[in-house]
């Protein structure tokens, strides 16, 4: 099949934005617009309620440590001081169960939201709640804190060599059982020998016991037919999320019930997380997060700490705010974790990858095993298309602050660690950059990872790569660029390219909308609303199918309490593809209910009646019914129109949704159940020109493209604020965005944004382009796609590539790159800066 | 005790109306007073609650202390200028350049505007073990941690180290030392003036400040004398990003040629050293020489002899060599402020035709 469907998309045609469309493809005013751009929109921290108490928390001095004793008697005499709280006051995680009803055992290694065995410098250890901040803080620094320390590791190769420290206590590496064990990861110890770090101090990873493994195809004939093989060793950095809204939280509680604020990715998600956090009924919980500072993966589903204001409230019986400060989101506000990568890459004459020997360590921090190894193997088996492929991985838990998934978890490492080795083949064969991957990547049902247990390997639904990077190389003009010369003084200007891809898009999910007897069509969103615009935007595709115009809709958001449907999470660039799909999906069968409720007022087979502009009507002509009388029509019929009853198919809390709607007017529930051949997958070609000065070694990324095949576009601007602000936090990594730790004492040196070193608005071209084919994905039913995390990792190794073209191949062996790293490195003819040492 | 950052400590307000109030104030509260400028600094300091002053000393109500003058030698800037009135002024910009173009590159547009040319050169190191409440030399302790065989030390000292290796990060200090200006404090003895470069002080003297002050004095102006106005500048700062970060490295010069041979020069470095650092030998040594390609190189050369590079930072005596070099040869042109940007960000706005 991958073979036959590969042959297709040279045929495809892209069209302009919004053909054949009234509102996909059309840019519009989303209804939270005005509110951001004025300040109006109101955040966890702009809350206020009677009465209400402040707390904050004292955090871990240590990277790994034992609290024998904590003497808060001196905090709690002080006036205004409410509680002091500490791991104790904690409970226990408890089993759940996931969205497919199976339970997920708690994990005797998961994190809570304060400990008594700190494993990272910055964690929460106590919290104190009091009448205000400043009270808060004098407290805290009243308690006497008795700590043992801990053997502690920062470094993963540090932890892998022979008798070297292990993170805590059970163990250093995360292991996955081997089916049937269950699935979850368990912590184990894994110590290399001394011969497998002889590599070390010639800068190659060095290759020892993996846990983790898959291949595919003969990697020994690969090398062996091979023109050039080239085996590479790179570091990707430890990169914070840095989101601008800290974790911030509130919570107060009225007759039984929760009610918590905080900034999320997932609204309808964070309710199980926070379930699961306090062990108590979701029932019980009204969950409110109407606009969200930024999460990236680091708010999935919130974060665990949203819990300490809920439990001092309940105990207090106040409102408690719990505000989150910059440095201690710096400390609980996760990171991506840094991978060390080793590619041996063999190539043919004309650029084709003929093997590939992928092996990466991991660094998974300190809570919760990382699957960025694994992910960043799969990305780089689907967008280079190796015929042969083996990948190798170890995860190793260290005394770093907790990783999380970062937009393109692993995608991005994989991509970094990939694509300069590309570039230095593509000199070594002289060949074009463009060219070379060109015959490497995929194309339309494009098979990747390890074959299953039955020998199939998994494909992507589709994939039009190929065209992506042809137009995009023309739009950047490719060919005029390497053409000019390179240096002008101390200047030296260099051109990259990068392929970039990742996952973009679920399915199964439910949609849910009411037709009001005041003839509106509301949309229930349990998406949450973290700046993508995906919480809006997919029911633009709703809208679309039953025919109405935008100004009659209107979509309830951020409050659980305005009721939602089962709702994916909005993290892996699910949300677009997985909603529209459901919005799709409620839309039609709306339509079919509407059908149906005209039939029963006024007579013949619903089939014999259509659905536009706000009307269901006989075809060919008629009396009909306008929507608001559908509405009052299907409250008098009851049962399955009106919610009394709910369809069975969809899911559990989808139903509870529904009956809380029930009498409202035609109440419509629906589960996405069209069909999907292949897994989806966005793609991106990203294009950057740098100019370096080689006396300081500054540079400036002086233009980018991103040209994305990212199925149907469905809402213009805010793909092009995801195909920039993505590349941008791609090209973070690359330019300098960082952690700087000190090894002797495991702490933290760099903590705020003026030392993290986010890139600013002046450090991306003023004039970054973005583009997009608009051809639709054909296992979709809207055609359109995920695109949070698919232009990263071609935001950084466009730049990476850039700068190899600009100074060669012997300057950097790791990212971020700067000046330190140019002209070290440039006076000595030589990478200077250790591959493997991270976060200086 | 357990540790918190991010709340400002309790202490005691005073905002005086003139020089004298807050000279009296100082004199009357000694080693328990905490002057504050812009604020950039203190509050850094004051929210880490590392630093818990009893009192503390607002500057920002002394209008007498704001304002550029000109005198009948140049000009005189009040210490509680801001730094974007500086970058902005005619005078400045016509006569001292340099200076303009210096304090243009501070950190970002928002804290130029809030940020005085008091405050910037009366900065603390930003070494991040000492701002991080680390028990270091500096802070009193008997380590220095980023003087280690694995200390993080990329931003640090090649030159003045003496058991502290932090440098001094002010973009200010080089220029103004560049013009050979003259600092004016007033202290309970009266008011001295001091050559721009003595304002500074290495941890030799004192590890635990960076300028002489004392408790009680005062930095009230700056004056920038006549000798060097519409002299050949050159400023130059690099830093890893193009707005809101400190030098990695910057160099001012001026020069006085005549016919293309150095008459006289004053040139400076910052982010080198705990202190500011003119660089006298290269200035003699360049004095009579061709502004050329080869005296910058010989002169970049002598700047960086006896430099002694960290674990992380060697690339400092590169940057610094070229530098120097630039400074004399002046083959690079000097950057633009950033702001000069903001008129091509209008461009980035989305046209509202877009929005259909």
């Amino acid at each position: 099949m991958a073979e036959q469907e590969s042959k297709k998309p040279a045929n495809e045609t892209p069209l302009p934005f919004g053909s054949g469309y009234k509102l996909i493809g059309r840019n519009y005013a989303t209804p939270d617009m005005i509110a951001k751009v004025t300040g109006t929109s109101r955040y966890a921290e702009d809350f206020r309620a009677e009465g209400m108490l402040f707390c904050r928390l004292a955090l871990s001095q240590m990277p790994h440590g034992r609290i024998k004793s904590i003497d808060a008697s001196k905090a709690l005499a002080m006036p205004g001081v409410k509680a002091v709280f500490t791991a104790n006051d904690i409970p226990e995680q408890a089993d759940f169960l996931d969205d497919n009803g199976r339970t997920i055992k708690a994990s005797k290694w998961g994190e809570r939201a304060l400990t008594n065995e700190p494993l990272y410098e910055g964690e929460p250890i106590l919290a104190v709640a009091a009448v205000d901040e400043l009270t808060c803080a004098e407290a805290i620094e009243k308690i006497k804190v008795d700590m043992e320390p801990l053997p502690f590791v920062i470094d993963p190769l540090d932890s892998l060599r022979p008798g070297g420290p292990n993170p805590r206590a059970d163990g250093n590496v995360w292991e996955r059982p081997k089916p049937p064990a269950p699935s979850a990861p368990v912590l184990t110890e894994l110590k290399w020998t001394k011969e497998d770090f002889a590599e070390y101090d010639q800068g190659r990873l060095p290759m020892g016991e993996a846990p983790d493994t898959w291949k595919y195809g003969d990697l020994d004939a690969g090398f062996k037919n091979a023109a050039l093989v080239l085996d590479e060793s790179f570091l990707t950095p430890d990169v914070s999320h840095q989101c601008l809204e800290p974790r911030t939280a509130m919570a107060y509680w009225q007759n039984g019930k929760l009610y918590l604020h905080t900034g999320t990715q997932s609204t309808f998600q964070t309710v199980p997380a926070i379930a699961r956090w306090m062990n108590m009924d979701p029932d019980k919980i009204v969950f409110i997060s109407e606009y969200t500072g930024g999460g990236f993966g680091s708010k999935i589903t919130g974060g665990v700490t949203m819990i300490i204001p809920a439990l001092l409230s309940r105990k207090l019986n106040a409102p408690v705010m719990m505000r989150i400060s910059r440095e201690e989101e710096h400390f609980i506000g996760r990171a991506r974790p840094s991978v060390l990568g080793r590619m041996k890459v063999g190539f043919a004459k004309d650029g084709r990858i003929t093997a590939l020997d992928m092996f990466t360590v991991t660094n998974a921090g300190s809570y919760d095993a990382s699957g960025d190894g694994g992910s960043a193997a799969r990305i780089v088996s689907l967008l280079y298309q190796p015929p042969a492929m083996r990948w190798r991985g170890v995860t190793v838990m260290t005394n770093t602050l907790p990783r999380s998934a970062q937009s393109a978890p692993g995608g991005m490492q994989g991509i970094a660690i990939m694509e300069p080795v590309l570039s230095k083949a593509a000199r070594a064969l002289g060949l074009d950059q463009v060219a070379l991957r060109s015959v490497n990547c995929p194309e339309g049902k494009a098979e990747y990872g390890a074959p299953n247990a039955s020998g199939k390997r998994a494909y992507s639904t589709s994939c039009f790569m190929r065209l992506a990077l042809e137009r995009g190389a023309e739009q950047f003009k490719w060919q005029e660029r390497i053409a000019q010369p390179k240096r002008a003084g101390t200047k030296v200007r260099g051109v990259g390219v990068s392929l970039s891809c990742y996952v973009g898009g679920t399915i199964g999910f439910d949609g849910l909308l009411v037709i009001t007897p005041e003839g509106r069509v509301r949309f229930h969103s349990g998406i949450g609303n973290l700046g993508t615009e995906s919480v809006i935007d997919v029911h633009r595709a709703g809208a679309e199918v039953l025919g109405v115009p935008w100004e009659i809709c209107d979509v309830v958001w951020g409050d659980t309490s305005r009721i939602m449907p089962f709702t994916c999470v909005s993290g892996g660039s699910q949300t677009t593809h997985a909603m529209t799909r459901a919005a799709y999906a409620v839309a039609t069968e709306a339509r079919q209910k509407l059908k149906e409720v005209a039939s029963k007022a006024l007579g013949g087979k619903p089939e014999e009646y259509e659905v536009a502009d706000g009307r269901v009507f006989p075809k060919g002509g008629g009396a009909g019914l306008t929507f608001s009388q559908v509405a009052q029509k299907a409250i008098a019929l009851g049962g399955i129109y009106d919610g009394h009853d709910a369809p069975t198919d969809v899911n559990k809390r989808t139903k509870s949704a529904v009956a809380a709607l029930a009498g409202q007017g035609l109440v419509v529930a629906a589960k996405d159940k069209h069909p999907r051949d292949g897994d989806t997958y966005s793609f991106v070609a990203s294009f950057a020109e740098v100019e370096v000065d080689v006396e300081t070694g500054k540079y400036d990324l002086t233009d980018f493209l991103a040209y994305g095949d990212v199925g149907t576009v469905l809402h213009p601007a805010a793909l092009g604020g995801q195909m920039l602000g993505r590349s941008t936090l791609g090209i973070a990594h690359a330019i300098g965005q960082k952690w700087v730790m000190d090894p002797e004492y495991g702490f933290t040196l760099a903590k705020r944004f003026y030392q993290n070193k986010p890139p600013t608005i002046l450090d991306v071209p003023v004039d970054m382009q973005w583009a997009a084919l608009n051809i639709p994905d054909p296992e979709t039913p809207v055609g359109a796609r995920g695109v949070g995390e698919p232009p990263v990792g071609g935001g950084c190794a466009a730049v990476l590539n850039a700068l190899s073209d600009a100074l060669g191949d012997e300057i950097f062996e790791r990212c971020p790159v700067n000046a330190d790293t140019i002209l070290t490195s440039l006076e000595a003819g030589r990478p200077m800066q250790h591959p493997f040492m991270g976060s200086i | 005790m357990a540790v918190i950052r991010d709340v400002m400590p309790a202490f005691e307000l005073l905002q005086p109306n003139s020089a004298a109030e807050a000279q009296k104030l100082l004199e009357q509260h000694g080693e328990d007073a905490w002057v504050m400028a812009g604020g950039l600094d203190s509050f850094d300091w004051l929210k880490d609650r590392i630093k818990k002053p009893k009192v503390l000393v607002d500057l920002s109500g002394v209008e007498e202390l704001k304002g550029i003058r000109t005198t009948s030698d140049g000009v005189e800037i009040g210490a509680m200028t801001t730094l974007t009135e500086v970058a902005n002024h005619p005078v400045i910009q016509r006569d001292y350049s340099v200076l303009g173009e210096a304090v243009g590159l501070v950190a970002s547009p928002q804290i130029r505007n809030q940020g005085t040319l008091g405050g910037n050169v009366s900065q603390d190191t930003r070494c991040w073990y000492y701002r991080g409440g680390w028990p270091c030399y500096r802070a009193g302790g008997n380590i220095c941690y980023a003087d280690t065989p694995v200390g993080r030390n990329r931003e640090h000292a090649i030159f003045g180290a003496d058991r502290c290796v932090a440098v001094h990060p002010s973009d200010s200090a080089p220029a103004l030392i560049a013009l050979d200006a003259k600092f004016v404090i007033q202290s309970p003895k009266g008011e001295r003036v001091v050559d721009a470069e003595d304002y500074f002080v290495g941890p030799e003297l004192d590890i635990t400040r960076l300028n002489i002050l004392r408790p009680g004095d005062l930095l009230i102006a700056i004056r920038i004398p006549a000798t060097w106005a519409g002299a050949k500048f050159y400023f130059e700062k690099v830093r890893d990003r193009n707005v809101w970060d400190f030098p990695l490295m910057n160099v001012a010069s001026a020069m006085k040629l005549s016919g293309g041979t150095i008459g006289d020069i004053r040139i400076a470095v910052s982010a080198v050293a705990p202190k500011p650092m003119r660089l006298k030998v290269v200035e003699d040594a360049v004095r009579g020489k061709p502004a050329n390609a080869e005296t910058g190189k010989m002169a970049g050369e002598l700047a960086v002899r006896g430099a002694v590079p960290l674990q992380f930072n060697a690339y400092k005596i590169p940057l610094m060599r070229n530098l120097v070099k630039r400074a004399i040869d002046g083959a690079q042109s000097s950057q633009h402020a950033e702001t000069g940007s903001a008129s091509q960000l209008q461009d980035r706005v989305v046209p509202e035709a877009a929005w259909s």
